[in-house]
């Protein structure tokens, strides 16, 4: 997904100015010239600058380059589907993980994104449920990464 | 030394680390060669695992996958034209052409042995060189550190990268990821927005999980360019040949060892940018440029060792002042701390088993890479038919548990996600990555020699200046950010000429 200069130096130049706002509100360090803001705030001037020139090359490019320039996949269904499985996925495994489990977490979240790359369900499935239980057995047993068990606490082994 | 010899010997070759290192050579293989997981990558999976090692088994496992996975990044690139990791991008037309001519087994070839030979050259340069580096650096004040970090940054934005403005803003990104927390010399919670779980800052390991993995399983979901074919049967005995060309280009292999080492030991420029250069550097200097990009090895010779021995000259930075070399070291950095290994001079002094250990690991892991390479190269074909859209949801399956096994916490999985988002949206949008990573590494470090040497100066700027090495520091980081702007200001002369 190709966007143009002038967007991105018009964001960073809001999250400097944005920045300098934030650190004003910092104290000061009695006795020292020093504070907490100084860093930042010369880390946002320097955003600000760059915002601001990057802002100026795309405006000035603006013919030449479109604002927003998708890829090729987003007129392919199955590459969006793809897309939105794998953020969809992991914001819901944050989500819901704690409360359903981690094994039917990951076999869900396993299954759902083969299927959309086109992997055949069935066999989907089965490598999903194979391999989340294999990953829980190397993080929960061997490395004893206390992986939440949800609603299978009752069987829990 | 010779009992911190001993010490470190019997921490190399006690059974469990040969395990972790026959293992983690395996699955740095594996990951090199399949197309779209990169080196960096590989190290960014171990974390969570190495997590849980010993600090030597753990260096062992990152040292060895890396090693491997350089190597066999020319696999892809040389069957099916496609560069397993960026670092054989240089050559994979090359590497291609030679295969189209029946030559598959000397492209792969001159990759291992002349992979092999680079690393053992940069880690030569890193056992002679580090040492002598880290008793110059036991004398540095803030002041040096302030400037070295400096010089370390400004190289990543100016020297390695060839869009230096989109590469100071990914910096300044990453030095401001790094001001979040309470990790600062005030000891003040900065943009926390009250949530307590910023307070002790943003992960390193979860954002580099998020920045090399998951961006790069976003590039495969969107990619719609179709699979690659393998175009070979069979390979035949790779080594045959080998010490001929050694003998031929003697030259070019030294020339690409020391330009790999030096770009590695680069701060923000690691393999790939080493093989670019070499391949180049290699065309420039041939008898005969013109049969370069028919199928002519010299290149791969040249660029094939500089782009291994990158690896271990990035280990340099790494070890004697905890500045990073290429990102994998990046990462490595954060492995050491956690471990309680802190880079810097001291760690030569007062553990020097642990750096011995570090340099024996990169011999043997050189070493092993010709005969596990050789084992890859036989079973190459197998691996490319690893279906991709199985393993990439596993890949982010085990990115999101090994991410939460760090600290057991859902928010880093969220940290993982927005970094994998957004260094996808840079890199497709073409701000380089590596300046951030360093940006996040550093700022630390950065912030706090700066704040140090300001109180000690009573805010007096003059006094950065008047330790000799800080002036000369300053000197060599104010010429290279004047470099680019005299650069420019040369070019519109030049035009105004002609």
């Amino acid at each position: 997904m190709k966007i143009n200069d002038a967007v991105f130096g018009a964001l960073l130049l809001a999250l400097g100015i944005a920045v300098l706002a934030i650190v004003q509100g910092y104290p000061k360090i009695p006795g020292q010239q020093v504070g907490p803001a100084l860093f930042p705030g010369l880390i946002a001037c320097g955003l600000c600058i760059g915002g601001a020139s990057l802002l100026w090359r795309g405006w000035r490019d603006r013919g030449a380059t479109p604002w927003f320039a998708a890829g090729p996949w987003v007129r392919s269904p199955r590459h969006v589907l793809a897309l939105v499985v794998v953020i969809a996925g992991v914001v819901f495994y944050m989500l819901a993980g704690e409360r359903l489990g981690f094994l039917p977490c990951a076999t869900l979240l396993l299954w759902a994104l083969m299927w959309s790359l086109g992997v055949p369900p069935l066999r989907a499935l089965v490598i999903a449920v194979i391999s989340a239980l294999a990953i829980h057995f190397a993080f929960y047993k061997l490395l004893r990464v206390p992986l939440p068990w949800g609603v299978l606490g009752g069987i829990a082994w | 030394m010779t009992h911190a010899l001993m010490q470190a010997f019997a921490m190399v070759f006690e059974p469990y680390t040969i395990l972790v290192m026959i293992l983690a050579s395996l699955f740095g293989l594996f990951v090199g060669a399949v197309p779209g997981l990169s080196a960096t990558m590989a190290v960014a999976l171990l974390v969570p695992v190495t997590f849980f090692m010993q600090p030597i088994p753990a260096i062992a496992a990152m040292v060895t996958a890396t090693a491997m996975a350089i190597f066999s990044g020319d696999i892809p690139g040389c069957l099916l034209r496609i560069p397993g990791t960026p670092a054989s991008a240089a050559y994979t037309d090359e590497a291609f052409a030679l295969t189209r001519k029946g030559e598959a087994e000397l492209a792969l070839g001159a990759g291992l042995v002349f992979s092999a030979v680079g690393g053992l050259f940069g880690t030569a340069v890193l056992i002679v060189a580090s040492p002598a580096l880290a008793e110059f650096a036991l004398n540095f004040s803030s002041f040096e550190y302030f400037w070295l970090v400096l010089l370390g940054l400004t190289c990543a934005v100016f020297i390695t990268s060839d869009r230096p403005l989109k590469g100071l803003i990914t910096l300044m990104l990453g030095l401001l990821v790094a001001c979040v927390g309470l990790g600062n010399p005030a000891g003040f919670p900065r943009f926390t927005f009250g949530n307590t779980e910023m307070t002790g800052g943003i992960g390193m390991i979860p954002m580099m999980i998020g920045m090399f993995a998951i961006s790069e399983v976003i590039r495969y979901a969107v990619d719609t360019a179709p699979p690659g074919e393998v175009v070979v049967d069979k390979v035949g005995s790779v080594l045959r040949g080998q010490w001929a060309l050694a003998k031929k280009y003697p030259v070019q292999i030294l020339r690409g060892s020391t330009l790999g080492t030096a770009v590695g030991a680069l701060p923000g420029a690691g393999a790939d940018i080493a093989a670019w250069m070499s391949y180049a550097m290699s065309k420039k200097f041939s008898k005969e440029p013109e049969k370069f990009g028919t199928g002519h090895v010299e290149g791969i010779v040249e660029s094939g060792s500089a782009n291994n021995s990158a690896l271990a000259g990035a280990w340099i930075p790494a070890l004697v002042f905890g500045i990073p070399g290429d990102s994998i070291t990046a990462i490595v950095i954060g492995v050491l701390y956690m471990k309680n290994l802190n880079p810097g001079p001291t760690l030569f002094t007062t553990n020097p088993q642990n750096i011995y250990a570090v340099f024996m690991l990169f011999i043997i892991a050189n070493i092993i890479m010709i005969p596990l390479g050789i084992l890859c190269i036989k079973v190459a074909k197998r691996i490319l038919k690893v279906p991709r859209n199985v393993l990439m949801p596993l890949i982010l399956i085990f990115c999101i548990v090994g991410t939460f096994a760090i600290n057991n916490s859902v928010f880093d999985i969220g940290v993982m996600l927005v970094a994998g988002i957004v260094a996808y949206l840079l890199e497709e949008n073409g701000f380089p990555i590596a300046p951030a990573i360093l940006g996040v590494v550093l700022g630390g470090m950065l912030e706090e020699n700066f704040i140090t040497s300001m109180i000690k100066s009573d805010g007096n700027l003059l006094a950065f200046f008047t330790r000799p090495i800080a002036a000369g520091l300053a000197v060599l980081t104010l010429l290279v950010w004047g470099f680019p702007i005299l650069r420019a200001l040369l070019g519109r002369k030049r035009m105004a000429a002609a």
